[in-house]
């Protein structure tokens, strides 16, 4: 099994992967990063989205040695020293999540939206952009409000 | 009530959030024990087959295997099986046709993705590995995958069943409804297919179960609605252990909506073979694939339904016909959904007084099939609001004006199907709905619609539910094999925080917050100063769980009773304290102040002083301050409201979008209105996927499931999808003291009827099957060209 070095969250690390393992394996199952989720097995709903050197991917269809001497951000490095990113506090103040199960994956994806499209954004291109991410409970509309908000403040 | 504060009709932030937009959260999946070991499930490939003969040797072989197990197992160890938990009886008296239903297949496989063998290996990827060297050898049988074949089938599913016929139901009075046809003026007919979905809460159904070789009990982590059901049937019926060597744990859970609520073939495995491996813990997490195949199915109705109507357009009679699939098993509480959940609803908002229906519920060779979002009502919903938007355009009447008419306008009311509607005002919601929908003006909206090669169409649907299940005795007469109360503790610490431990569980409700906001407003504590325990058998009475929108009616009034016996003792503390006549004694805002005096203790200095006990004699009142009730509903309760939508189509394409909708219902009370609307757009979405592009396809032919990914079964994304125009009107409701109805349903309930009464109105088409896909729609769109050609 080849040893891999990443940085996650600022952080050095270092593990033993096999060439099937992925990157939210080896996130999840390795490092105990459990903010990171699995919702299903073809590439769909988003649970698994992740920063890898500053883009959004879903970890659960890359490989973690693809991603080696990568940086990586997941929903547990998002806040910075103890403050939320404005785009979890924007998911809170506009009650865009409900079960939470989807939540790191969107709001990850909604920071990388931002990032791509600016802090003016309107309905139909937060909509347009979601379309990677699956939410069963909210209905989107709390989602797409909070997206907006949390683009404001970033 | 004010919006704002923290107490009850406040849109409090919720509590919970924290840990989920920081990653914290804590659900099944994210728990590891030590030693813990790995589980995949051999499943069936065919619809229905039997068994000829298991080989495990080769994968007992195979590295990192720690077990095999099979149907001989498990009857060998006289595991019990699974159960469906209501009984229904058939029209000729006779008790329905419960096939077995073991944990580990034995003799036959019934629907694709049956559960044949548990691998148990040191990694999952091992596991997965061994499992495909489990040979099974099967001889295959006929299979029938739908509803309206099944009576035929050539094999039944159950030889229990020889027409798969499960049960033939009916409620309702036959002859006088058959003379209201009689003496109508107007009959309309309609037939129906409410689609097969596939529930998909997004956080995958998983366990861990591990045996205590020490203390001889086990622990189940389970993705699980009700923990104390679950503990209860695996401890009752499938006989593992008794009830106290049993602990249920459900943590988070990433969404429900009903398929979370049953006992699974899955987690019962795991729990049980974890003994037959030393204890190891055994964790199993579905795939997405397996949650397709494996959890709990809903809806799948087909059904004929007539209303009969006098000369001035009041409805005189309503009989209807459904047969619902049950698949290849009966679930948990599959055979009260087509049955009490549904047909006790057929009388709508309306004052019908003539109903009779009958219910064939029937084996097919798919997954079972068992409650979702709205269970039954949604399905009722669907045929009422259908049938009468048909006969309004039959009658060429004003849809909403035809329903008004014939709306229920005195409370109590009792219709001819059980319900005895306790409070309401339809009228008021239709008029709101009709002012935010601008219902008036939809005409100019069309015209200009069509000008851009779009068909506009509107379309009502006025819902009525019931939930806050349920009356024990009532369902109990009915055939329920539990009572459906709720239990809470309320436990005030020393220094004056509470903890709340409630039956209900939430999964995405938001109970850590409006349960709090209950307390806050009750006691006048900080709101973050209670916190809510649930989801834990060993630390929690028993309690129900959350389904059936019932956590706000029935668990919070458990809640509200227990928060009165701990008021009426802190009352005698406060009074021995203060040297007064514990009837002297008035608590407000947080304060006991005895009257006509000045003196006055906090409810911390209160809480405290209970727990020291210097100023009281103990023989007269005890020490401490927690206490618990349990409440049993005296009714159901009735939410109701009016939904709007209107849509447009391309006509080129057939491709449809939901360009408006308003919603307005009646929950009663509302603890946090921020929570509710959530929970109504979420519903609604639903409804919306069920109408447009959700459908479970199971291939004829074949028996498998076409339709077993997020690639082929539609899931709404949130393009898909408008904002949504919300109001609330109120009536209270009066069999509950906090006036509550429920609202997690409702969207789910109101919208299919509403999306497709506005399809069909933009086509001119009387029906139009749901999914109304672009393919669907296009296709019923071509004769209407032919004949403008």
């Amino acid at each position: 099994m080849p040893a891999i070095t990443m940085k996650v969250n600022g952080q050095a690390v270092c593990g033993d992967v096999e060439g099937r393992t992925l990157l939210v394996e080896f996130l999840r199952d390795k490092l105990g990063l459990t903010g990171t989720h699995v919702g299903c097995d073809t590439s769909q709903c988003g649970a698994c989205v992740v920063h890898v050197d500053g883009k959004a991917v879903k970890s659960c269809t890359t490989l973690a040695i693809a991603c080696a001497d990568s940086e990586v951000t997941t929903i547990e490095g998002l806040a910075k020293n103890g403050k939320l990113h404005p785009m979890q506090e924007a998911f809170r103040e506009h009650h865009g999540l409900q079960c939470g199960f989807c939540t790191p994956g969107m709001i990850m994806s909604a920071v990388d939206l931002v990032k791509r499209n600016g802090k003016k954004l309107d309905d139909e291109t937060i909509r347009h952009e979601l379309e990677g991410n699956i939410c069963r409970c909210t209905g989107y509309q709390n989602i797409v409000a909070a997206v907006k908000a949390g683009a404001a403040n970033m | 009530m004010s919006e704002t504060g923290t107490g009850i009709g406040a849109r409090v932030k919720r509590k919970e959030d924290q840990r989920f937009i920081t990653g914290k959260g804590n659900y099944t999946d994210d728990i590891n024990l030590p030693k813990q070991t790995y589980a995949y499930f051999v499943r069936s490939p065919h619809a229905h087959a039997t068994i000829k003969s298991i080989n495990t040797a080769k994968a007992k072989k195979m590295p990192g295997v720690v077990g095999v197990f099979t149907g001989e197992d498990v009857a060998n160890d006289k595991l019990g099986g699974l159960i469906c938990g209501w009984m229904i009886h058939s029209k000729d008296g006779s008790p329905m046709k419960a096939g077995p239903h073991p944990v580990l297949a034995q003799g036959k496989v019934r629907y694709v993705g049956d559960h044949v063998a548990l691998v148990v290996a040191e990694t999952k990827e091992l596991a997965k590995a061994a499992a495909a060297a489990v040979s099974v050898t099967y001889a295959v049988l006929p299979h029938v995958v739908d509803v309206a074949d099944a009576m035929k089938a050539k094999a039944p599913v159950h030889d229990v069943a020889p027409d798969n016929r499960v049960f033939n139901w009916s409620i309702g009075d036959e002859a006088a409804t058959d003379a209201a046809f009689k003496n109508a003026a107007h009959v309309t007919k309609i037939d129906l297919v409410n689609n097969r979905l596939i529930p998909n809460a997004m956080e995958p159904r998983a366990a861990i179960g591990s045996y205590d070789t020490g203390t001889e009990s086990y622990t189940l982590y389970t993705t699980s609605q009700n923990p104390h059901v679950a503990r209860l049937v695996i401890s009752a019926f499938h006989g593992l252990a008794p009830e106290h060597k049993l602990r249920v744990i459900a943590p988070d859970v990433g969404g429900g909506f009903g398929s979370k609520i049953f006992i699974y073939a899955e987690e019962v495995a795991c729990v049980w073979a974890s003994k037959h491996i030393g204890g190891r813990p055994i964790k199993w997490t579905a795939e997405r694939s397996e949650s397709f195949l494996a959890d709990a199915h809903g809806r799948d109705h087909v059904t004929h339904a007539e209303l009969a109507t006098d000369a001035n357009g009041i409805i005189t009679g309503f009989k209807v016909h459904t047969k619902a699939a049950m698949g290849a098993y009966l679930s948990t509480f599959a055979s009260c959904v087509p049955t009490y959940l549904y047909a006790t609803l057929l009388s709508g908002q309306y004052a019908i007084p003539n109903i009779y229906a009958e219910v064939d519920a029937i084996y097919t060779n798919t997954a079972p099939v068992d409650a979702y979002r709205g269970a039954g009502r949604p399905e009722a919903t669907y045929v009422v609001e259908r049938i009468v938007e048909t006969a309004a355009r039959e009658l060429k009447i004003d849809p909403a004006e035809f329903r008004r008419k014939n709306f229920v306008t005195a409370f109590p009311h009792q219709t001819p199907v059980i319900m005895c509607y306790d409070a309401g005002d339809y009228a008021a919601a239709l008029d709101k709905a009709l002012e935010m929908s601008e219902y008036s003006s939809f005409g100019e909206r069309k015209s200009a619609a069509a000008k851009k090669g779009k068909l506009r169409g509107i379309g009502l649907s006025a819902y009525i539910e019931a939930c806050g299940i349920a009356p024990s005795a009532a369902i109990g007469s009915l055939g329920a094999g539990v009572g459906l109360w709720e239990s809470a503790e309320v436990r005030v610490n020393p220094v004056g925080t509470v903890e709340i431990l409630t039956g209900s569980h939430s999964h995405g409700q938001g109970h850590e917050t409006t349960f709090a906001q209950l307390v806050s407003d009750r006691l006048g504590v900080d709101i973050n100063n209670v916190s809510i325990v649930h989801g834990d058998t060993d630390k929690v009475q028993f309690g129900m769980g959350t389904y059936g929108s019932r956590s706000g009616a029935v668990g919070m009034t458990a809640i509200s009773k227990a928060l009165d016996k701990i008021e009426a003792k802190a009352k005698k503390v406060a009074a021995a304290v203060m040297e007064a006549s514990a009837d002297d004694v008035e608590f407000k805002n947080g304060t006991f102040t005895v009257k006509g005096t000045d003196k006055k203790m906090a409810f911390g200095e209160v809480a405290l002083s209970a727990y020291v006990a210097h100023k009281f004699n103990s023989a007269e009142i005890e020490p401490g301050l927690k206490e618990g009730a349990f409440h049993d509903p005296s009714n159901f309760v009735f939410p109701a409201g009016v939904h709007i939508c209107e849509v447009e189509i391309d006509a080129d394409t057939g491709v449809t979008e939901v360009v408006s909708y308003t919603a307005v219902d009646d929950f009663g009370n509302i603890i946090n209105p921020m929570i509710v609307e959530g929970q109504v757009h979420g519903g609604i979405v639903q409804g919306i996927g069920q109408a447009l592009a959700e459908g479970c396809v199971y291939d004829k032919d074949s028996g498998q499931l076409l339709t077993g990914s997020y690639m082929d079964y539609q899931m709404p994304r949130a393009a898909d999808v408008p904002n949504f125009k919300l109001a609330f009107t109120c009536t209270p409701c009066p069999s509950n003291p906090l006036g509550m109805k429920g609202c997690g349903e409702a969207g789910a309930i109101a919208s299919p009827a509403a999306v497709m009464n506005a399809v069909t109105d933009a086509l001119g088409l009387r029906d139009v099957a749901m999914p109304a896909t672009p393919q669907t729609v296009w296709k019923a769109m071509q004769p209407m060209k032919k004949a403008a050609e």
